[in-house]
């Protein structure tokens, strides 16, 4: 399985929940599998998917579901500290694991090497940390969500893309439709 | 110890509505960090850099919660592609308060080098910025921070070593 198939995995999953999602290739894909108001598409800025995500996580009380990649997180790797030392609940972090650096043309990761992320994660005093085949990544982020404490999780996948266009939305429309849902989904919280 | 000067800031903060900040520590900002540390209307999330801060604090503002960053203008060079391509591509409101480190007053040498080139990478990103010599400068810093939200841009407070000697 390569990164579009695991996001196909998950769809059904995410769908009509808060995405926030990783620069290039992870956005692009996604935007063509399941495009929602409820997703955030990172258009630049390498490395602060996991940061943007935990940041909305403890503002407000919607899950949140951070798609990052490995390469992503090894830029920003100081995230997971921060994340294990603020623990949000309503807050995953997958990190789909491809050993590679898919926006660029497939150049290796360490995580592909000898790095391990989850075992970062867990000496970052990340609590709840799985590590699963790229098959499992759907039963795992079902898991995630339904237990209600903040997992991080850690999807092994062949590295490799599919061809789908740039997004073409304009950033402050991407914003505006997901903000949106946020407050769309926090009213029927306190409605419910 | 936070002193007056530190309390009014972290206030004036408070009064508009910000919820959430982030910090990197400066000893000029100890005083500032510690208050909103402890402050019951302020999440406070330390970051490890300045670039991942800028992405809670757009992650925050969006979930609907006002945030800005406490950080040393050295550390603008770190933030450039922050800045542009999510505070401002997305125009996110951000009020930045820095410590000026490397202006006239600074005892460390290497400081200045990163001073030389503050105001440049501010202009350059078109980010008003304004400098604080005197404590008597921070009656402005509420219009300042409005002026934040109102146009959606991020703005800088620079506070140099002659405003932090003339903390009250
Ligand atoms: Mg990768």
């Amino acid at each position: 399985m390569i990164r579009y198939d695991v996001l196909k995995a998950i769809a059904p999953i995410v769908r009509g929940r808060l995405v926030v999602c990783n620069i290039g290739s992870p956005s692009q894909e996604l935007y063509e599998i399941l495009d929602q108001p409820s997703n955030f598409y990172m258009l630049g800025t390498m490395g602060l998917c996991s940061s943007i995500g935990l940041g909305l996580a403890l503002a407000q009380k919607s899950p949140v579901v951070a798609i990052e990649g490995d390469g992503s997180v090894l830029t920003n790797l100081a995230t997971l500290s921060t994340i294990a030392n603020n623990p949000a609940d309503n807050f995953t972090l997958l990190i789909i694991d491809n050993g590679s650096y898919g926006s660029t043309g497939d150049q290796p990761t360490y995580a592909g090497r000898k790095t391990s992320l989850a075992d970062v994660a867990r000496a970052c005093g990340c609590e709840s940390v799985v590590e699963c085949a790229a098959e499992q990544t759907a039963d795992e982020l079902e898991k995630a969500l339904a237990s209600g404490s903040m997992t991080i999780i850690v999807s092994k996948c062949e590295s490799g893309n599919v061809d789908v266009p740039v997004i073409g939305m304009d950033p402050c429309v991407i914003r505006e439709r997901f903000v949106g849902e946020i407050n769309r989904l926090g009213e029927a919280r306190a409605e419910s | 110890m936070a002193t007056l000067t530190d309390r009014r800031i972290v206030d004036c903060l408070v009064e508009n509505g910000i919820g959430f900040a982030t910090s990197v520590p400066c000893k000029q900002l100890a005083g500032v960090i510690e208050l909103v540390e402890n402050s019951k209307s302020i999440l406070h999330v330390p970051s490890n850099k300045e670039d991942e801060g800028m992405g809670l604090c757009a992650g925050a503002y969006m979930g609907g919660i006002r945030s800005c960053i406490i950080m040393q203008n050295t550390a603008l060079g770190v933030v450039v592609n922050s800045l542009a391509t999510l505070i401002q591509f997305y125009r996110i409101p951000l009020p930045m308060l820095i410590s000026y480190r490397g202006e006239i007053g600074e005892k460390v040498a290497c400081q200045v080098e990163m001073a030389l080139h503050t105001k440049a990478i501010l202009n350059q990103l078109h980010i008003p910025a304004y400098h604080f010599r005197n404590v008597d400068q921070l009656e402005d810093l509420d219009s300042i921070i409005k002026h934040s939200y109102m146009c959606g841009k991020p703005v800088a407070i620079l506070a140099d070593a002659a405003f932090w000697r003339s903390a009250e």
